[in-house]
């Protein structure tokens, strides 16, 4: 049997993140009905403690000013305090996760398995399902969970569990930190600047990829958008190569966007890219390849080169 | 300031349609055009640049087979000065606990005080560069996209985080970060600088020479076990246009119509 089944809680300020929720979904797949403890980290989080005992058995408050900015670098060490060895501790997979849980892994001496979505528990054995390529392709890889796991689930990929009605145990661990010393010290965040476009505002976005290859094709881009009275957005890499300002990218690292219509233009379909786009639009996307995973996230899909395909659709929308 | 940087050859998903071997076991490798890992570019790219600015050297190690070599030269040609291979039958196969593990041996025949890997592989997980920092009981910053030398026992570096913000920190040397893309802009590599690099040696360290046991990695020692590549069950998917450009054009115009996407 594997140990006791965890789940870290992200929240910003005292107010739970989607994927506090998302984890007591994601825990259900291990034997059912087992108990599932909530680690609450942070300052004066009294009030987000006792939200969580109704939806995980036990809660583990650790309340300390020294918290009050989630530093993975801090944290790993509090959590391998406080955590048994045989721990199977979930995490999501977002900036934090990632900074966190690979080290914690090595020093409490589980396997890890990073970005699951999705899993099955048989035994002692771990059966996850990843991505590699930018979800290009599957893998399913296993593991022997009987001394311990850390898992980073990916978020958005569990439906939150909302049915509340536990109640749980808070239970405060504050006293049993240790010792909060780390060689890497939290200063202060930096906030994103407003770009020349707010791309949030438009219902409808012509959003390029890769697939644009080059600066100069933007223009073909912005005529579509021009065309259509729409407002051009764009994946990481367009941005990366300061083609175009960091304002103007969709997803986890750049802007969440709810329009009515969204035209993916040579954009494989990565899922941070995907985490950016909120409300269910109606989602066009063309490209090249037939097997882009953008295709399975599409309504309407075209297997065309964006370079010939929206020129001849620009031509066609300003003749009507 | 003494950087190493840990680079890995990828199939390049941008020059590639990645398929699925039908036995599962891998992916088709035939055809296959590879690179250096995206991140690991940016990542030699700053580690040049903090030479530049206040001296030492950089070098460039990876774990692989044979081939792998061509991307060190590639690094050099950007301007890294030293490259390392580190290769043998037995490391094949090995997950990211093991590479961070064959890393940090050869780390520890060196005298760095800055550790690169890129955020992720196009291949991996984001865990080699957190799980090395880990092992090797230093500091570690992910998903790094600005780093400022303070002094020779110190950095300022910005990690960014979601919605496209930055999270400040003051980091102690020696640590170990792994770079987010966008940090810079990576100089461009032409056939002569690669030409320049062509006849440099580049040590090649086995097992033995790195004092790692042969069966704490590979796939024999591997924790966390690759079983198979699929490709999903599509869902429902998208509706294909298909036809004539210009009867998809149509189509798609009167489906812009109806969704409002069309003012
Ligand atoms: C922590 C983290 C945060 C991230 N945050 C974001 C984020 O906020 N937003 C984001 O977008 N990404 C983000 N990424 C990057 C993400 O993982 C992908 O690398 C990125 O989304 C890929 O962008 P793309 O689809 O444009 O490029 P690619 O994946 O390279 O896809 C290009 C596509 O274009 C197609 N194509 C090529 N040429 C043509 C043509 N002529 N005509 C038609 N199709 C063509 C190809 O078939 C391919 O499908 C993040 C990554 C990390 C690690
Ligand atoms: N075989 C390898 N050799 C050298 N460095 C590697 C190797 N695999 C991964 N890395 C480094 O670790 C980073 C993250 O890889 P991964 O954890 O596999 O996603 C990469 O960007 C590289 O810097």
């Amino acid at each position: 049997m594997a140990g006791q089944i965890f789940a870290y809680i992200k929240h910003n300020e005292g107010v739970a993140e989607d994927s506090a929720l998302e984890l007591v979904a994601a825990a259900k797949k291990f034997a059912a009905g087992a108990a599932v403890t909530a680690i609450v980290t942070g300052s004066n989080v009294d009030a987000l403690c006792n939200d969580m005992a109704a939806s995980y058995q036990e809660v583990w408050k650790i309340d300390n000013d020294a918290l009050s900015y989630p530093n993975a670098e801090v944290l790993r060490k509090v959590l391998l305090n406080i955590l048994p060895n045989d721990a199977v501790i979930l995490i999501p997979h977002d900036t934090f996760g990632m900074d966190l849980a690979p080290g914690l892994s090595i020093k409490i001496d589980s396997p890890f398995v990073s970005d699951i979505v999705d899993y099955e528990v048989e035994g002692d054995t771990l059966k996850a399902i990843r991505q590699e390529y930018s979800g290009q392709a599957h893998t399913h890889v296993e593991c022997d969970i009987s001394n311990g796991l850390v898992a980073n689930i990916r978020p958005g990929v569990f439906q939150p569990d909302e049915s509340k009605g536990v109640s749980g145990q808070v239970i405060d661990k504050s006293a049993d930190t240790g010792d909060l010393t780390t060689g890497r010290h939290f200063l202060e965040i930096v906030e994103a600047e407003a770009g020349d476009v707010d791309i949030t505002k438009s219902d409808v976005l012509v959003s390029i990829g890769r697939g644009i290859e080059d600066e100069e094709n933007i223009e073909i881009a912005q005529e579509l958008a021009d065309a259509m009275g729409a407002v051009v957005s764009c994946s990481r890499p367009i941005v990366d190569a300061k083609w175009l300002e960091k304002s103007r990218q969709v997803g986890t690292s750049g802007q969440t966007v709810k329009p009515k219509v969204y035209l993916a233009m040579g954009i494989s379909g990565s899922f941070q890219h995907l985490g950016g786009i909120k409300g269910n639009p109606f989602i066009v996307a063309v490209n090249k390849n037939p097997k882009a995973p953008i295709f399975q996230v599409a309504e309407v899909g075209v297997q065309a080169d964006i370079l010939e395909f929206m020129p001849e659709l620009t031509e066609k929308i300003k003749g009507l | 300031m003494e950087i190493l940087v840990c680079v890995k050859r990828v199939p390049d998903t941008a020059e590639n349609e990645i398929e699925v071997r039908k036995d599962g076991t891998d992916i088709v490798r035939d055809d296959l055009v590879y690179s250096v890992n995206e991140w690991d570019n940016y990542a030699v790219e700053e580690a040049i640049q903090i030479v530049e600015k206040v001296g030492g050297s950089v070098t460039v190690v990876t774990v692989g087979d044979e081939d792998s070599e061509e991307v060190l030269r590639r690094e050099m040609a950007m301007g890294a000065d030293n490259g390392v291979l580190l290769s043998d039958p037995a490391f094949v196969g090995s997950d990211g606990k093991a590479i961070a593990g064959i890393l940090k041996a050869e780390i520890e025949k060196g005298n760095y005080n800055l550790i690169f890997t890129g955020a992720q592989a196009d291949d991996g997980a984001g865990q080699v560069g957190g799980m090395l920092a880990a092992m090797m009981d230093v500091p570690y910053a992910s998903l790094v996209n600005h780093i400022e030398v303070l002094d020779d026992k110190k950095l300022k570096v910005g990690r960014e985080i979601e919605g496209g913000n930055q999270e400040m920190h003051e980091i102690d040397l020696p640590c170990v970060l792994s770079i987010q893309t966008g940090i810079n802009e990576p100089r461009y590599v032409g056939i002569r600088g690669i030409r320049k690099v062509a006849s440099v040696e580049i040590p090649v360290h086995g097992a033995s020479d790195i004092g790692i046991a042969a069966d704490a990695v590979g796939a024999g020692g591997a924790k966390v076990k690759l079983v198979d590549y699929f490709m999903p069950e599509l869902g429902e998917g998208a509706e294909m246009l298909e036809g004539s450009t210009e009867e998809i054009v149509d189509k798609l115009i009167e489906l812009l119509k109806a969704k409002g996407g069309l003012k």
